[in-house]
């Protein structure tokens, strides 16, 4: 029951509190790119929360048994205990990720020709979203174990999707309204984002830091983990 | 000499990476804070962007057009690898601020963007020089944005403090805003506004 919590806490967290592109400002390039539709962008997101809900999960593993110091102890034996291999991190987690996303271009070739060619340029562009790699650097960095791991990764491929969708949404109405000219565009988009980042800010003041922790019964938190629980859902 | 200066100030501020063609924008907010963190950022990218350029120009009749992007990836990969072990050996506090962005100049676009777009196609030398005008370009908008965080979030440049005990003994509050995420947002976005009304990134065509 706890460590069902702690899951939930953390990925109201990574939806909502800490969204991994309006706090840590990572996937901004395809964001700003393909959020002008909400139909590409519901497209984009879905395949950022495929891709990085595997990625996730892959890279942990490659680090915890290939790279981390020590890690190769289950192959090579005593010997291998202070083999690190942690400086080969980015050149692994890029070619994990650039395999998945060709794998995934080629799945929805085959199951959605016109999802395929909507998403057009940008489906090989998820390889260099930076969401997907700091998803898996963040893993390593907060040394989160295999089941945080995969929930960090897909509620924040979610939090992703949640984002471009509103952004395409808020962007389909603003081509109706007369802004400056030297606005237009990027400039605009910039500062709509900022205030969006601002009220997804709001969730911040929903006190989750305790993270379920050694009081188990904790009776507030409980009650507090459980509704943010169904407000994702709803969101959803 | 005039050419190459013509070259370095189209690719710097008339299509500047940021402003004009929409690359790299997710370090640019990350690591604005603090101008010394700018600073460092804008360093590591000027080594990796010129190194991957000049690279990717010299071997670029051996790379076969299908398999270019992952030759390029593992391109600059390498080079990042280099630059994060130097920082982790020589600033590491600073390095340890930044934590994830460095690696993550492997998928900055800018990188990847200029390889595709100008060294593929052109001799090392006008890539080098198409290199340092981008990391050029990126850093100044880096640098500016992280000149107003720090002096309005926290009223300090490079760790110096700017805005007298005075200010503060009448009533003057730092904005705590600036250092959070919305506030790298609307600024980027103020600039933006800024440098294309000044006519830098021209937006029609």
């Amino acid at each position: 029951m706890e460590i069902v919590e702690r899951l939930l806490s953390l990925a109201t967290t990574s939806i909502f509190i800490e969204n991994i592109l309006l706090a840590n400002f990572l996937g901004m390039c395809s964001f700003l790119a393909v959020s002008k539709r909400v139909d590409t962008a519901m497209g984009l997101g879905i395949a950022v929360v495929f891709v990085l809900g595997i990625t996730g999960p892959v890279n942990w593993l490659i680090n915890e048994f290939l790279l981390a110091p020590g890690a190769l102890q289950w192959a090579l034996g005593d010997e291998a205990k202070n083999i690190d291999l942690s400086f080969l991190r980015f050149i692994c987690f890029i070619a994990v990720i650039a395999a998945l996303v060709q794998l995934v271009e080629m799945i929805i070739e085959k199951i959605s020709p016109s999802l395929y060619n909507a998403l057009g340029i940008f489906l090989p562009l998820i390889a260099v979203n930076c969401a997907i790699l700091g998803g898996s650097l963040f893993i390593v960095e907060r040394e989160y174990d295999f089941a945080e791991a995969t929930v960090f990764s897909v509620s924040s491929g979610v939090g992703w999707w949640l984002a471009i969708i509103a952004m395409a949404a808020i962007r389909e109405k603003l081509t109706y309204s007369h802004l400056p000219k030297g606005l237009e565009g990027l400039g605009i988009t910039m500062i709509t984002t900022g205030l969006m980042a601002m009220g997804f800010m709001c969730f911040a003041g929903i006190n989750l830091k305790d993270e379920g922790g050694d009081e188990g019964g904790d009776k507030a938190a409980l009650v507090e983990t459980t509704a943010d629980g169904r407000l994702a859902e709803a969101t959803q | 000499m005039s050419s190459v200066a013509k070259q370095i100030k189209d690719s710097s501020w008339q299509s500047n990476p940021i402003a004009y063609q929409v690359l790299g924008i997710c370090s640019a907010l990350a690591v604005t804070v603090q101008v010394e963190n700018a600073i460092v950022m804008t360093l590591a990218v000027l080594a990796v962007l010129c190194g991957s350029n000049v690279t990717i120009s010299l071997i670029r009749n051996l790379i076969p057009r299908k398999i270019r992007i992952i030759v390029m990836l593992s391109v600059v990969s390498t080079l990042v690898i280099i630059v994060d072990q130097i920082l982790q050996a020589y600033v590491y506090n600073i390095s340890k601020q930044l934590s994830v962005f460095v690696g993550l100049i492997i998928t900055n676009c800018i990188i990847l963007g200029r390889a595709e777009a100008f060294a593929m196609a052109n001799p090392p030398l006008a890539s080098f020089w198409d290199a340092v005008g981008n990391a050029l370009g990126y850093g100044w908008v880096l640098i500016v944005v992280a000149l107003f965080r720090e002096l309005l979030g926290s009223g300090s440049i490079l760790g110096a403090k700017l805005i007298p005990q005075a200010a503060y003994d009448v009533g003057y509050v730092d904005n705590g805003l600036m250092v959070l995420a919305p506030a790298a947002f609307i600024l980027l976005g103020l600039i933006v506004w800024a440098s294309k009304a000044l006519g830098g990134a021209e937006g029609e065509e």
